[in-house]
């Protein structure tokens, strides 16, 4: 498209005032969206009794790290007080799996689906991908029921499994459109020359899989690491993810409430993926909109 | 879990032949290990999402308490969910609670987009700014926005302490109001990623439909208005359903914010099916209530999914 006709050019705004304008309702915004961050970050940083006094919101006199401190490793989460540090290994314990597994899968679904289009493949896709907007409360009492049946209740083999198929749709949807935009002339003439399923996969799609395989990790592992509805209902005490022990160290301290402790443990939480979305944030987009290269 | 916009990339068109291949050998033979890679995955979700969704329909219907029982009521259970002052609350919430947040997030997801299609300095950390919400938990979210809203140590008090005696901003503390707290919430956490699909969506607008208007002598607010914003309605389409989608099963954040309180005056049937199942002791209504929610979910879900699929066979 030549330069000319790019449409926000043409409707971009050039006025100096409204330019100014334009930056001001930006500023407010960007604030707006920052602020949670900062005021969490500050609160996090100081001292109970300064909170106590001067409220959530305002510039600390005195710099600690106490609070973070106690969130990682003296909070007391029911009757253990060890922090989040155990949680949090465990929420590492099965996020990694899970998102490797539900990757991987997705790989060899969306290959499938994609280069070898056998009967039944559209319905099989349109079965998998509706998936994505399953609301969890409609599974929510048969997978209880399912993992207890199993053994797997409390564990965090249940979650790994639970995590790994719900993810599927998702995985299955990203791998999917990105291998159809990849030529099946390369397929078929490995085919051609004797290679079987299974050889094409690992020597042809996964070399050139990688972008869509961080899109798909990235996806899975955030997804994964917030998720709360599946991780309170079927965990307890020492398998709790990181996630439903911090809701339970907010929501059960006994006594005076300790800001900047709550501040603490969530940022502490919140740390992995805010990491993530920093150093890998646009892979993070791109499984927002699908996978989409272009998005 | 998460969410992700539904994008069905086009498919090759299957007549060039090219998307087969291994043509000559036997029908079934050359499918096999697709057929073979593919049926761990497709039964599995198989069992956890259509076998699941039918086992909770089949426990809506049946006589289960705190333990399942196979005897079946008919409707009993969705009468006596009807009959819960706490599920016509969580109900009457989610209404307001969508309606509030659909509306509100597209306002502001879209304001921002055109806002940073602007071509301004600095759209790449603003873009970090506002979509860092979408990464970050709706449990840490609850917490962060539960203190702010609190009127006796976040903005409230701020305001009073530097000299704005009256200032009241206690939605979060009252029954009647606190469904709007979890919609500012709930806005924050997800305005950034709905501009990311307005932002594309308007990168993509035919230059040529903007130039004919500019030439017809149509001011900015009048292109906008007329011409681009009716050019992106598809991604009003994709953006609306996932926050239907997404307020339906709007969970987290209420537990974390409110834990549904003032009493049960921020309920949502989410936490309705929550509570019923593993503290009261309700399967069946937990399962009612369920179903009730998969049944919202697949009627604004179903025709989208269905239009998307037309859309890539079109293109």
């Amino acid at each position: 498209m030549p330069a000319d006709l790019n449409p926000s050019e043409m409707v971009a705004a050039r006025r100096p005032a409204t330019r100014a304008m334009l930056y001001v309702v930006l500023g407010i915004l960007g604030l707006f969206f920052l602020a949670p961050l900062a005021v969490m970050v500050l609160t996090s940083l100081r001292p109970i009794e300064e909170i106590r006094s001067a409220g959530i919101i305002g510039i600390p006199q005195t710099l600690t790290l106490d609070a973070w401190r106690a969130a990682w490793s003296q909070a007391c989460i029911a009757a253990v007080c060890e922090g989040l540090q155990p949680y949090f290994r465990n929420s590492l314990v099965i996020a990694i799996p899970a998102t490797l597994l539900s990757t991987l899968l997705g790989a060899i679904n969306g290959y499938a689906l994609t280069k070898f289009r056998f009967p039944g493949a559209d319905a099989i896709m349109v079965l998998i991908i509706l998936g994505c907007f399953l609301p969890l409360q409609a599974v929510l009492i048969p997978a209880a029921q399912t993992l207890s049946a199993l053994g797997l209740a409390n564990s965090i083999y249940g979650l790994i499994l639970i995590y790994t198929v719900y993810g599927l749709p998702f995985t299955t949807l990203f791998f999917r459109n990105y291998y159809v935009g990849v030529p099946s002339e390369i397929v078929r003439a490995a085919h051609m020359d004797g290679a079987g399923f299974w050889r094409i996969f690992f020597q042809i799609m996964v070399p050139i899989s990688w972008p869509i395989a961080m899109v798909s990790v990235v996806f899975q592992f955030t997804g994964i690491w917030n998720e709360f509805l599946f991780g309170v209902s079927f965990t307890t005490g020492a398998s709790q993810t990181v996630t439903v022990a911090l809701n339970n160290l907010v929501n059960t301290t006994f006594g005076v409430k300790q800001y900047n402790l709550d501040m603490a443990a969530s940022l502490i939480a919140a740390l992995p993926v805010l990491i993530v979305y920093l150093f890998v944030g646009r892979f993070f987009v791109r499984g927002l909109t699908a996978g989409s290269i272009k998005g | 879990m998460s969410q992700s916009s539904l994008r069905v990339e086009p498919a090759p068109h299957p007549r060039g032949g090219a998307g087969r291949f291994g043509r000559g050998r036997s029908g079934l033979g050359r499918h096999a290990p697709a057929w073979l890679a593919i049926s761990p995955s497709l039964l599995a979700i198989l069992i956890f999402v259509y076998g699941f969704a039918l086992w909770t329909a089949y426990v809506s219907l049946s006589a289960s308490r705190m333990v399942p029982d196979f005897a079946l009521v008919g409707l009993r259970n969705y009468e006596r969910m009807w009959g819960q002052d706490r599920w016509l609350v969580a109900a009457g919430n989610l209404v307001t609670f969508t309606a509030l947040y659909v509306v509100v997030t597209l306002a502001v997801g879209l304001l921002i987009a055109i806002l940073l299609d602007q071509k301004v300095r600095g759209e790449t950390p603003l873009r970090t700014i506002f979509l860092y919400p979408a990464a970050v938990s709706l449990i840490v979210t609850g917490i962060a926005w539960k203190w702010l809203l609190n009127p006796g140590t976040g903005v409230e008090a701020f305001m009073r302490s530097a000299g704005w005696e009256g200032f009241a901003f206690d939605w979060i503390i009252r029954s009647e109001t606190v469904i709007y707290a979890i919609v500012v919430a709930a806005v924050w956490q997800q305005a950034g990623f709905v501009s990311v699909l307005f932002l594309a969506a308007l990168r993509g607008v035919d230059g040529e439909m903007v130039k004919a208007a500019r030439l017809d002598g149509a001011g900015p607010i009048r292109t906008y208005w007329s011409v681009i914003i009716p050019a992106i309605r598809p991604a009003f389409i994709s953006a609306g359903v996932l926050l239907v989608a997404f307020a339906l099963k709007t969970f987290d954040l209420v537990v974390a914010m409110t834990a549904q309180g003032p009493g049960y005056a921020s309920a949502l049937p989410s936490t309705f099916v929550y509570d019923m199942a593993f503290q009261r002791n309700q399967l069946g209504m937990a399962a009612a209530g369920a179903i009730s929610i998969l049944v919202f979910a697949a009627i604004i879900v179903l025709p989208y999914v269905v239009w998307e699929f037309r859309k890539s066979d079109a293109r």
